[in-house]
């Protein structure tokens, strides 16, 4: 039965990998044809380097991401630590208003956005589409997660710590710096990371409040492909995915070695 | 007197959402003593505390300190410490870090804090855990860094509510111990909260008796246990036998259909009150000369004496007697004058 399970495994590892092994292949293939092996290149990568749309939109999907989930956290910490304290009713009224944009359709959000924006603008306001309104969309979105990370943090910790912090002479701020912050910190990272990897990898609502002078990475792959799939994206998609790959095995070695040294304390306890 | 009371509360109300907790309560709380409010969960005694500690802000009344009125201070201004139930230890700190924390708040040199930090984990026997993690400590150890935690602020007065309830029973009398003595040393006043009666009459110089946000006696452990004002307070300390009677005359009280010698005087005539009478004041005598007779219904091994059921036309007396009589026995016992407490039936049957 074992090699049963480890086949079906090695099964499902395959359907999973197999596109990806497949691109980052092709993306050292020295033909354009994406049908055939002609020899190994780095062309398609030097190309890469050198396409001005590309970078471009690479830096603004890096800086929207960054500010909009910067902000994101800053919002959703602070709304989550006020939904804590409100009344039992109170919050789980605003909980339901929180998980909408999730639940939601991304087309929804995209569009009603969209016509937000636009309905701002007849009013006369001046927004342009670009940079300004994807960041505002990417914070739209964003805050739920942030707010639904640092809320069990908040609901875990003792009340009676930040009564602590002010029975020790802190004032209200201080308490809160002090205190309440380190104690819902992996909360609020953990908010953070997921807003800038959601903000990196949105396409649909972006492509809906993205103007010709701003766009991001997804959206100019999607106009890219739509004329003529060239293996530099083969190329860019690579590199985002052993950047990602990187990442991801950084933080998994990172907590098995965390839960290492806590098992190690816990004995040491024992 | 006035200048000797650190803390006074004067008619103080607290509602929470609506429901009273406390209704004109008035407390005087004097310097340099153990004070322990003591009563059952839900009496009142942790919002007390609370109130002295500046997290809950009174509907009405007073709270002073030392003379001054101190309502509108928050409690980072206040200069009382808190021993949390839950020992509310920050847990991103280690052990240094966490008595510290007032310190560093106060701004002072960093080699008198150090100092001061290493005195107070010496009082409370933890020197050598200073770079401890919380997460690697037990629940006495938690316990300990708590109180020095609060300590080392060197406040006036020290509230500590239920701070030893986590702990087993052999740890509690320890720290009990423990207690009293970093008291007595420090010379500062601790108000303490439990709902064990023992505990009170352990560590307290006086002790506040509360149910339902109201105060029902204060006095010393031996007041408190040998002359409780009311049934509730002799039933809640310590085992009690409370049955109905009337106060015949001064000295003269009926109970059990029977007519007993007393050494209480001054109730109105034939005045309907509780009397009590502690299990370890009824002796077991011979049946044939005893004022009160039943057979043993029920014995209970206590270690240090049987603990009896003896039902007596009626009335179920608890006994306490190193000696044991079999159930179904047929006995008699007595009860000396100064033993029967006669108290005023209570306006509000709890």
């Amino acid at each position: 039965m074992k090699w049963l399970s480890k086949s079906y495994v090695g099964v499902v590892m395959t359907f999973l990998y197999a596109p990806i092994i497949v691109l980052i292949v092709f993306s050292f293939n020295q033909s354009k044809s994406r049908g055939a092996w002609t020899g190994f290149t780095l062309d398609w990568y030097r190309q890469l380097f050198h396409n001005e749309t590309i970078l471009q939109s690479l830096m603004n999907t890096l800086v929207i991401a960054v500010v909009s989930s910067v902000i994101a956290t800053l919002l959703g910490t602070l709304a989550a630590i006020g939904i804590v304290n409100m009344k039992r009713w109170q919050r789980n009224l605003v909980m339901n208003i929180t998980y909408m944009p999730i639940i939601n359709p991304e087309i929804v959000v995209g569009v009603s956005l969209m016509l937000l924006f636009v309905w701002i603008k007849s009013m006369g306001v001046a927004v342009e589409f670009g940079f300004v309104t994807l960041v505002l969309a990417h914070i739209t979105f964003n805050v739920p997660y942030v707010i639904l990370n640092v809320m069990p943090k908040l609901r875990q910790m003792d009340t009676s710590l930040y009564e602590a912090a002010q029975d020790l002479g802190c004032n209200p701020r201080q308490a809160f710096f002090k205190v309440v912050v380190p104690e819902i910190l992996p909360g609020i990272i953990s908010g953070f990371l997921m807003s800038f990897t959601y903000s990196l990898d949105d396409f649909i609502i972006s492509y809906f409040v993205s103007g010709p002078t701003s766009q991001t990475l997804p959206i100019t792959i999607y106009s890219m492909t739509r004329r003529k799939v060239s293996p530099e994206i083969n190329a860019l998609s690579a590199i985002i995915f052993v950047v990602v790959l990187v990442v991801l095995l950084a933080v998994n070695i990172h907590d098995a070695h965390k839960e290492r040294e806590s098992r190690m304390k816990a004995r040491a306890r024992a | 007197m006035k200048e000797e009371n650190i803390v006074s509360l004067r008619n103080i109300s607290v509602d929470f959402d609506g429901d009273p907790i406390l209704t004109g309560l008035d407390l005087d709380i004097r310097d340099k003593e153990f004070v322990t409010l003591l009563g059952p969960s839900g009496c009142g005694k942790t919002t007390t505390l609370r109130t002295i500690g500046g997290f809950i802000t009174p509907k009405s009344g007073d709270v002073f300190f030392d003379g001054v009125r101190i309502n509108d201070l928050p409690p980072h201004k206040r200069h009382v410490n808190t021993v949390f139930q839950r020992y509310a230890l920050f847990p991103h700190l280690n052990v240094f870090e966490n008595v510290e924390f007032g310190l560093k708040l106060q701004k002072l040199p960093e080699h008198e804090r150090r100092q001061r930090v290493q005195e107070m984990l010496e009082l409370v026997n933890l020197s050598g855990f200073e770079h401890r993690n919380i997460d690697q400590l037990s629940g006495g150890q938690q316990q300990r860094v708590a109180i020095a935690r609060a300590l080392v602020n060197r406040p006036r007065v020290l509230l500590l509510d239920e701070p030893l309830g986590a702990l087993d029973l052999k740890l509690r009398k320890e720290m009990q111990i423990e207690l009293k003595r970093m008291q007595q040393s420090l010379e500062i006043t601790f108000v303490y909260v439990t709902h064990d009666q023992e505990e009170a009459l352990t560590m307290s110089d006086t002790v506040v008796v509360m149910n339902d946000g109201d105060i029902l006696q204060v006095g010393t452990p031996q007041d408190i246990y040998n002359e409780p004002k009311n049934a509730f307070v002799a039933d809640f300390i310590g085992e009690s036998n409370i049955v109905d009677g009337v106060m015949y005359e001064d000295f003269l009280v009926e109970f059990a259909g029977r007519k007993f010698e007393c050494v209480d005087k001054g109730f109105g005539s034939l005045e309907r009150v509780d009397v009590v009478i502690r299990p370890e004041d009824l002796k077991i005598v011979d049946a044939k000369t005893a004022p009160l007779t039943g057979v043993v219904e029920s014995v209970i091994f206590k270690g240090v004496h049987y603990e009896m059921i003896v039902d007596a036309h009626g009335y179920k007396w608890m006994v306490h007697s190193t000696a044991c009589e079999e159930p179904g026995t047929f006995v008699g016992m007595e009860v000396r004058p100064f033993d029967i407490h006669i108290m005023h039936k209570m306006e509000v049957e709890g």
